[in-house]
């Protein structure tokens, strides 16, 4: 487990490799030319306005020899201005390189996480939709992807960074003065230890902070989104006191949060107070004895600065990276979530042919059978009809036909060919479904009904929504065709979102119809209506109809009535109004409808005598 | 677009006005806002002061050789320290209090204003952006107020007191230096906006990337059925790359920013190199007044640089503020005349012991209403509705149902015209008087987080937990109340989530009658349940109902048959009125849309059974 995670998070890196040694030399670059200024500066103190042997790095003395040894140099100190002027200038183009590299780096892996989580999301089987939180699956496409970015552009190159400075800190002061180092340094680990400690400390803040800020934003969307039952009770005041007692909590934990930040700033400003003091007062002390110069009193205390202050963020820094491989961890866990397999060998049919179920059964895991040795055969071009309650089967039987689902055991076949062996595509292509609930995109009606096509043509949307009785509404809508719809857009109502949704269905080039309940939400007279539309339509597609309404069943070849996972009746509308059972019972309805008419107007009408 | 609006979150102006209004706001806090403007004082001090004890150290204390006496050097630094450490930490405290407060305060006085503001301002505004209002918007104004001050005061008094030192030690030089500040600042100025514009497209295609996320997940099986895996690939990959463009390029600016301004910096520690070491060489100047110039001026970008970034800050912040400051404005539009609510209280304070009781006649006189955007709804309505009757109204969507509901609960005032209650125009009396005579059950039930009973007391806060009981026992919730595993002290998750539709109506209607209302109101789901539920449900209406003026927007045919009247609403009018055998004698348009119905509701109610 946490060897996979770190896998991919080094996987990232390794892809940017070049742009990360590029950050990563840049950085060094920009340190070391950090670290010469106080040497310079020190030399020039020491050797160029004084009289000391210049001491230190062959380097510098090397470059004071080539520009003219240091007599020219102190009659010409315009020069050192110079050089500490280009001195800057480079290290700010590496800097610069350093941001940019960064950030490329971490631009690519998060453009690449992003994407891989939406080819994979959208890759991942049926089954893994109908149970997957929304919600959650957003969080991790989103904002965990966002922390593992922000540690690869600031986190990574950070902590590099500060491991060098101190390393390379440590160093020159070693090379300066073995002991007034040993002195500088002694407060190091602790200031680390004290720094680590100190956020995994607050990290259990930070949790409780945002426990309440979740609170506070769960009763203010609560009380939002109830506005009409607070108003319809008169509990405006009731509701001022309850948020404000979560305002309340919520103020009080930041505050304590900020009381442990503002503890720990104060207190790690202290530790390395008295650190720069006793660097300080041992140099002063040294350099009173004689024993160093005082260019080295200004290295040292120039140093002692660059080296404390990385070992303070040092301790924040890795606790945020702890944030993000827990990111990482979640990211990968869907990314880990197998998909429905690539099938090369896949066949594509040349035609489509007969269906055939044969003693087909499925189940989900750990739910009881939904089809149980379910045997049917549907010709090419037939018309075919099922009723059933609620978890009868129906449904699952639209879904294996799409291959969204496998069935546990069985065969279904299409012109003779196992289903398993169809190309996945090809079978979704030329099979329309129009789901009961349809979800249309945040685009425009135009886009959203031309939405299988390669090209808009508006012809064609125009005559498919006439098919589908949905042109008038649409028409009708502030924008007509370009209205947006979904999420972002118009609020459509069930029936209307249905006609779009088959209107989009009828521009596919489908070998065969599917209307999963999807007239549902249509009155009966619209439904009559584009029914004996589609009955027009020049190519007759093999139509499968799951509705509750006789009046739409009967239309079909043949009937077939569901009962928990079984064919319980089958046989055209006459045959079965002539036959016991549910479809009988339910058609009886309409003639008893008639009869409860009449008996209303007889009623009335004696009143009215 | 409604979405645009997020994204707006940047003016280029810099409006005093709004920072006058807003500090307003955090008025209780001004103490520590002088508190921060003396610390930060005290603090920049002291960071000026620390590079003159290496001055001392080096002209004074190092000169003095073996003889040297540290003892007044480790006091005085030992004081400095435990002043700045003090400092610092009162500050964040300060500060702290600043932000939590300010923030406090802009929820309290949006949330008060939300509970006053009329449902048109609902219809107008996505509780999505309500909750940025008052979540991220008090937030950000309150971090700016709190924190970005602080730099503002330190960086001033960092250059005032900086620049006074260098005066102090060497003028002319120091006049040199100063000549490097004024192009700083103009720099400054110009990238901080630029980086402010920039990041405004990276938050923009962020949050289209999470909509293309949401859309992605919502919407797979459509997209699976529909083969678009590939077009809505390729779209995302748009999105994905301009993200990337725009996050690169953002991040070249700040990254080219600090180089700059470092670099301009460094010419001034150039010449103090130049002409300080000459002095030195030359004029005597001493070996740490020269450390310190070059001290200072490596440091001295960093407050010009904080100023630029509190400046750009607050314009990015002025949008919210902006936003949030509209919301505390906003007048409510229904409100009680002064006259109302000194007799009867206000909507937080009232008067319940003047308050006349509520028997139930209810008359639309003439009444017309338009919503904002200026479409009729209802156009001259009339209608006369006695204590005690039941009316289911019965209509397409749109036909002006929901809107006859709306203006009896007075959650919208007619356009024109009036309705009375009990005979007296409604606006005599406040709207908590009735308000608190209402039952209302909605199609989708809305429960709180918390347990089922603080749910049903909801309805009144002083019930006993024994009428708590009865209530749900009239509804005949108890038997699957006493299921859930603590009974009615179950938790029902946010929003109701724990339990199913039919649950949440039970309890909403258990709800409604613990209120006891004069008047209810019945927005009838439609949504399927079990069928041992539904009749439970049939049998809560039918309870509910009894003895009280009810309008129902009825979708079952039982309650509609039910009802004393009903009403067939079509485009604000009233076409048909009677009972269910008058009005299938009559063979209209409830003839149609009941014959039509029933067909579908028998036929799904037999498969139920089945």
């Amino acid at each position: 487990m946490k060897s996979r995670r770190l896998k991919l998070l080094f996987g990232l890196v390794r892809k940017n490799a070049w742009y990360y040694a590029g950050t990563f030399l840049c950085i060094v670059i920009t340190v070391f030319i950090s670290y010469l200024l106080p040497l310079m500066l020190a030399e020039i103190i020491d050797s160029i306005l004084g009289d000391a042997p210049s001491g230190m790095s062959p380097i510098l003395s090397g470059m004071v020899d080539m520009i003219g040894g240091k007599d020219y140099l102190r009659n010409n100190l315009w020069i050192t201005g110079l050089v500490l002027i280009l001195l800057n200038v480079i290290s700010g183009v590496f800097s610069y390189f350093k941001g940019r590299w960064a950030a490329q780096a971490s631009e690519s892996a998060s453009k690449e996480l992003r994407e891989k989580l939406y080819s994979h999301i959208q890759k991942l089987p049926f089954l893994y939709h109908v149970k997957a939180q929304t919600g959650d699956l957003i969080q991790r496409s989103t904002s965990d992807v966002d922390t593992v970015r922000r540690f690869m552009v600031g986190q990574l190159p950070e902590i590099f960074n500060c491991v060098l400075n101190i390393v390379l800190a440590m160093a020159l002061l070693f090379t300066r003065n073995v002991t007034l180092t040993w002195y500088s340094i002694i407060i190091v680990p602790l200031l680390f230890t004290f720094a680590t400690w100190y956020f995994k400390l607050v990290i259990k803040n930070f949790k409780a902070v945002d426990e309440s800020e979740g609170r506070l934003s769960g009763i203010l969307q609560e009380n939002l989104a109830g506005v009409r039952v607070v108003r319809a009770f008169g509990r405006q005041q009731y509701e001022v006191e309850k948020f404000d007692e979560c305002s309340k909590d919520f103020r009080s934990k930041v505050m304590k949060l900020i009381k442990y930040m503002a503890i720990y700033w104060s207190t790690g400003d202290v530790m390395t107070m008295l650190q720069s003091m006793v660097t300080l007062l041992i140099c002063v002390y040294y350099a009173a004895q004689g024993w160093i110069s005082i260019g080295t009193v200004v290295v040292f205390t120039s140093y002692i600065g660059m080296l404390l202050w990385p070992v303070r963020q040092l301790g924040r820094t890795l606790s945020d990276a702890g944030k993000s491989l827990v990111s990482i961890e979640r990211i990968d866990e869907v990314l880990r979530t197998p998909t429905e397999p690539d099938e090369p060998n896949a066949i594509i049919p040349d035609e489509f042919g007969d269906i055939v179920f044969e003693n087909v059964s499925f189940k989900y895991d750990g739910s009881p059978t939904v089809l149980r040795d379910f045997s049917f055969t549907i010709r090419k071009g037939e018309t075919i009809a099922l009723l059933g309650a609620t978890g009868s089967g129906k449904s699952t039987i639209v879904h294996l036909l799409q291959r969204l689902f496998a069935p546990t055991s069985g065969k279904i076949t299409i012109g003779g060919i196992p289903i398993e062996n169809i190309d996945r595509e090809w079978l979704r292509k030329h099979i329309g479904l129009v789901l009961q609930e349809p979800f249309l995109y945040s685009k425009t009606i135009k886009e959203n009904v031309g939405i299988v096509l390669d090209s808009i043509n508006d012809e064609q949307i125009e005559r498919a929504a006439e098919i589908a009785a949905a042109h008038q509404f649409i028409l009708e809508s502030n924008k007509g065709y370009d209205t947006i719809v979904g999420e972002k857009g118009v609020t459509l109502s069930g029936g209307q979102k249905q006609r779009i949704a088959i209107a989009r269905t009828l521009l596919k080039d489908n070998e065969m119809l599917v209307f999963d309940d999807s007239l549902s939400a249509v009155d009966t007279e619209t439904d009559m209506q584009i029914r004996r539309e589609l009955k027009n339509m020049p190519k007759h597609a093999t139509t499968l109809i799951i509705s509750h309404r006789i009046t739409t069943l009967s239309q079909a070849d043949r009937i077939f009535v569901l009962d928990k996972g079984r064919i319980v009746q089958s046989g055209t509308h006459d045959e079965l109004i002539n036959t016991d059972g549910l479809y009988k019972r339910i058609n009886a309805i309409q003639s008893a409808l008639a009869e409860e008419l009449d008996e209303s107007r007889r009623k009335v009408e004696k009143e009215a005598n | 677009m409604q979405g645009e609006e997020q994204y707006v979150d940047h003016t280029t102006k810099f409006d005093m006005k709004l920072w006058g209004k807003l500090l307003h706001y955090a008025k209780p806090y001004h103490k520590y806002l002088w508190w921060v403007v003396v610390l930060m004082g005290l603090c920049a001090v002291l960071d000026v002061a620390f590079p003159l004890l290496t001055t001392y150290a080096i002209d004074t204390l190092i000169p003095a050789g073996t003889d040297v006496n540290l003892t007044g050097f480790i006091v005085l630094y030992l004081g400095l320290l435990a002043l700045q450490a003090a400092a610092v930490f009162a500050f964040q405290i300060c500060c702290g209090k600043i932000e939590v407060g300010t923030c406090y305060t802009l929820r309290q006085l949006g949330f008060q204003r939300l509970q006053e503001l009329p449902f048109s301002y609902y219809d107008r505004m996505p509780v999505g952006f309500l909750l940025t209002r008052m979540t991220s918007d008090a937030q950000r104004i309150a971090d700016t107020i709190g924190w970005s001050l602080l730099d503002l005061v330190w960086g001033s008094f960092y250059i005032i007191f900086c620049s006074v030192t260098m005066f102090l030690l060497d003028w002319r030089l120091a006049l040199v230096v100063m000549l490097v500040f004024p192009p700083l600042a103009i720099v400054s100025a110009r990238f901080q906006g630029k980086i402010l514009h920039n990041q405004r497209f990276v938050r923009k295609t962020n949050s289209q990337i999470t909509g293309a996320f949401t859309e992605g997940i919502m919407g797979a099986k459509t997209t699976k059925t529909l083969v678009r895996e590939e077009k809505n690939y390729a779209e995302f990959e748009e999105l994905t790359k301009e993200m990337k463009r725009t996050s690169v390029k953002s991040a070249c600016l700040s990254s080219l920013y600090l180089p700059i301004v470092v670099s301009l910096g460094s010419i001034a520690t150039a010449y103090v190199l130049w002409r300080g070491g000459h002095n030195v060489v030359v004029m005597g100047m001493t070996l740490g007044v020269f450390q310190a110039f070059i001290n200072y001026t490596v440091q001295f970008f960093q407050p010009v640089r904080n100023i630029a970034a509190v400046i750009s800050e607050m314009q990015g912040s002025q949008a919210a503020g902006e936003r949030l400051v509209s919301l505390v404005e906003t007048e409510p539009e229904i409100i009680d005349t002064p006259e109302v609510e000194a007799e009867f209280g206000d909507n937080f304070h009232p008067k319940r012991e003047n308050w006349p009781k509520l028997v139930g006649d209810i008359d639309f006189k003439n009444v017309s209403f338009q919503y904002k955007d200026g479409e009729k709804v209802l156009d001259d309505f009339s209608l006369s509705v006695k204590a005690g009757q039941t009316i289911a109204l019965v209509g397409e969507t749109g036909s002006g149902k929901s809107t006859i509901v709306n203006l009896i609960c007075r959650f919208y005032e007619p356009t024109s015209g009036e309705i009375l209650i009990d005979g007296v125009n409604y606006k005599k009396r406040s709207q908590l008087w009735l308000q608190s005579n209402l039952g209302y059950v909605l199609q989708q039930p809305h429960l709180f987080s918390g347990t089922v009973r603080e749910n049903i007391r909801y309805g009144r806060l002083e019930a006993t937990d024994e009428e708590v009981e009865k209530a749900a026992d009239m509804v005949n919730a108890t038997p699957f109340i006493k299921k859930l595993d603590k009974g009615f002290d179950t938790d029902v998750g946010e929003g109701g989530g724990r339990l199913s539709t039919g649950e949440k109506q039970l309890i909403s209607f258990a709800r409604a009658i613990l209120a006891n209302p004069a008047i209810f109101v019945l927005d009838e789901a439609t949504s399927s349940v079990d069928t041992e539920t539904e009749q439970i449900i049939q049998h809560a209406i039918q309870t509910v109902l009894t003895g009280r003026t009810s309008f129902i927007i009825a979708h079952r045919l039982s309650t509609i048959r039910n009802a004393d009247r009903i009403l067939v609403i079509s485009h604000g009018k009233v076409m048909e009125d009677g009972t269910h055998h008058q009005l299938i004698a009559k063979q209209g348009m409830y003839y149609n849309l009941y014959t039509n119905q029933f067909q579908d509701e028998k036929g799904a109610e037999i498969l139920k059974n089945a």
